[in-house]
């Protein structure tokens, strides 16, 4: 039966009060005076123009101390060591991949950051070089940490660790980089059946729950049996809800998650993504975070 | 086209779902993305519409001039279709990157409006063989997110329908010369009937099925595609097929099945739509671009 759904456009709100705890939050665009006090030290997203500290992106205003910083709503990544992220090789070069994180410039992943298939440690030939294309190849999609930042903000990768490597079937949910949560870990079963690796670089990877836990797995042998509908439906509509989440701008945390995914169970998957019932999953979600924290 | 890259598991991923009916954002294989539909968005042209399906953003302004006829028809007016893939879509179409993509949705349009009945074309002539109006159908594309072709299909009959030509007068001047006069109302204006214009269907072969409203990670998955124009009672107008795969003879005939019960269904919401925007009229809060 299909199903055909057109509308006239209604001018986009907020959902529920921006702000509830903390305070009016200081917002700032590119050329909005911060202050006229010289005391302070400037951080990122500001410039000094005739003893004034001006911001240079849109933002909210942070203080630490003396410190002035402006952190802007919609950016590209802007790498940090330690951080999880998803990315996709654009290219494959000698000893190393190009890989795509959603950066001013593209990551780096050194054939000596990546783990040999059966753990081996030595050192990496000249057939591991010609092999390079047999791991890893355009297109494919992979998890990794940041190793290092280079001085122009060009980020390093390293897959050295088994959970990290080649991922299989699944989905991947670009967001902005600036509403994924800092937490403690990325990667995350959810009790509803699926599991989901949140990178901090705005790559959301949504992938069925493998049955057990490989040992061997640095993640190279890709699963290519097909995943159960059930699964599928989970999936699908883990996939909504972030996406929802997102265009109401609530931060992603495997909580918020959860509690949307719990809000949008009443519903067709397709129909999480009208405008009404996207606010009203979103409602709802964000009075159960603050039923949370209150 | 505008395309992503994506992993091989990613492809078998969307190409079993497609299978079972079940595709990545929870449609099943003939639904298509909710659509914003709004008319009149552009004040200095005849008629103008935007489209908003998904990620795809397409806006379409027609204007009506004065024309003299084609030779092979001396009392019927014309359409004349241009295609913009603005910059703003994807980097690809900076600079001529994105000619050869224009070229061929214009002459897909220029196709599908070419067969007898889709518009009166009878009724934009002013004066037989001198005079006739020439409507000129602008298309840009401001974002691309898969499904080109349906969406300009549905903003340029959209387009058409809000479209508004002033009303005109031949009169006899002096020595025989003829003389156009324009109406003193700014609202005597003539409708176009836009009940037969018919609006394309793409039908993208995914693996051993095919979905109607290919998202960009779909199209990357399907080899063939196939194009159908279909009216609102659900006559096939046009067919074509786009894609470097190939299709089974009969596969296409399923496809065509599915495109006419896709077509009268996309007809009545359109419709539907375009009369609620009319019945508001000036209570109607415009939207735009700042919404």
């Amino acid at each position: 039966m299909a199903a055909v759904v057109m509308r006239l456009p209604v001018v986009r709100k907020a959902v529920g009060p921006s702000g509830p705890r903390g305070g009016e939050k200081h917002l700032v665009v590119p050329g909005d005076t911060i202050t006229t006090d010289t005391g302070y030290m400037r951080g990122h997203g500001t410039y000094v123009v005739e003893e004034k500290l001006v911001a240079s992106v849109a933002g909210a205003v942070e203080r630490v101390n003396k410190l002035v910083c402006v952190t802007p709503l919609k950016t590209r990544y802007n790498g940090e060591v330690g951080d999880i992220v998803v990315g996709r090789i654009t290219e494959v070069q000698q000893k190393r991949w190009k890989v795509e994180t959603n950066s001013r410039l593209d990551s780096v992943l050194l054939l000596s950051s990546m783990n040999l298939p059966g753990g081996e440690l030595r050192r990496r030939s000249a057939e591991d070089e010609l092999a390079m294309r047999d791991y890893l190849q355009e297109g494919d999609l992979i998890s990794a940490e940041v190793q290092s930042v280079f001085s122009d903000g060009a980020v390093s990768l390293h897959t050295r660790s088994l959970k990290y490597g080649k991922l299989g079937q699944g989905v991947l949910v670009q967001v902005s980089p600036s509403l994924v949560k800092r937490q403690k870990t990325h990667f995350h079963d959810l009790p509803c059946g699926a599991s989901v690796i949140l990178g901090n670089n705005g790559f959301i990877w949504i992938y069925p729950t493998p049955e057990q836990k490989d040992e061997e797995a640095g993640g190279f042998t890709t699963n290519l049996e097909p995943v159960p509908l059930s699964d599928r439906e989970v999936i699908s509509r883990l996939r909504n809800c972030i996406v929802a989440l997102v265009t109401q701008k609530l931060m992603l945390f495997d909580t918020s998650i959860l509690y949307c995914y719990e809000a949008s169970l009443p519903h067709q998957i397709k129909d999480i993504l009208k405008p009404e019932v996207m606010e009203e999953i979103v409602l709802e979600t964000r009075q159960k975070l603050l039923d949370l924290e209150g | 086209m505008a395309s992503v890259v994506l992993s091989d598991a990613e492809k078998l991923y969307i190409i079993h779902g497609v299978q079972e009916d079940l595709r990545v954002d929870g449609r099943g294989c003939e639904d298509y993305r909710c659509a914003e539909v709004e008319t009149d968005v552009v004040s200095n042209t005849s008629g103008s519409a935007r489209v908003k399906l998904g990620h795809t953003d397409v806006l379409v302004g027609v204007k009506a001039e004065m024309g003299t006829p084609k030779l092979e028809k001396p009392d019927e007016g014309y359409l004349e279709f241009f295609v913009d893939c603005s910059a703003n879509a994807t980097p690809e179409f900076e600079g001529r990157g994105a000619e050869e993509l224009g070229t061929e949705i214009a002459s897909t349009l220029y196709r599908v409006f070419s067969s007898e009945g889709t518009l009166d074309l009878k009724s934009l002539c002013i004066n037989p063989r001198e005079h006739c109006w020439v409507l000129y159908v602008d298309v840009l594309l401001l974002e691309c997110g898969g499904n080109l072709f349906d969406t300009i299909s549905i903003a340029v009959k959209a387009a058409l329908f809000n479209t508004r030509i002033p009303k005109v007068r031949v009169m006899e001047g002096e020595e025989g010369s003829k003389e156009i006069e324009l109406s003193d109302d700014p609202y005597d204006c003539i409708r176009l009937n836009v009940d037969d214009v018919p609006c394309i269907v793409t039908l993208s072969k995914i693996g051993y099925r095919h979905v109607v409203d290919a998202t960009l990670q779909e199209e990357a998955c399907s080899l063939a595609s196939l194009l159908v124009a279909i009216t609102s009672k659900g006559a096939l107008t046009c067919m074509k097929k786009i894609g470097k795969g190939s299709l089974d003879p009969e596969s296409i005939f399923e496809m065509m099945e599915t495109g006419k019960k896709v077509g009268k269904s996309l007809h009545t919401s359109l419709q539907k739509v375009l009369d609620e925007e009319e019945s508001l009229g000036t209570t109607r809060q415009k939207v735009g671009f700042l919404g």
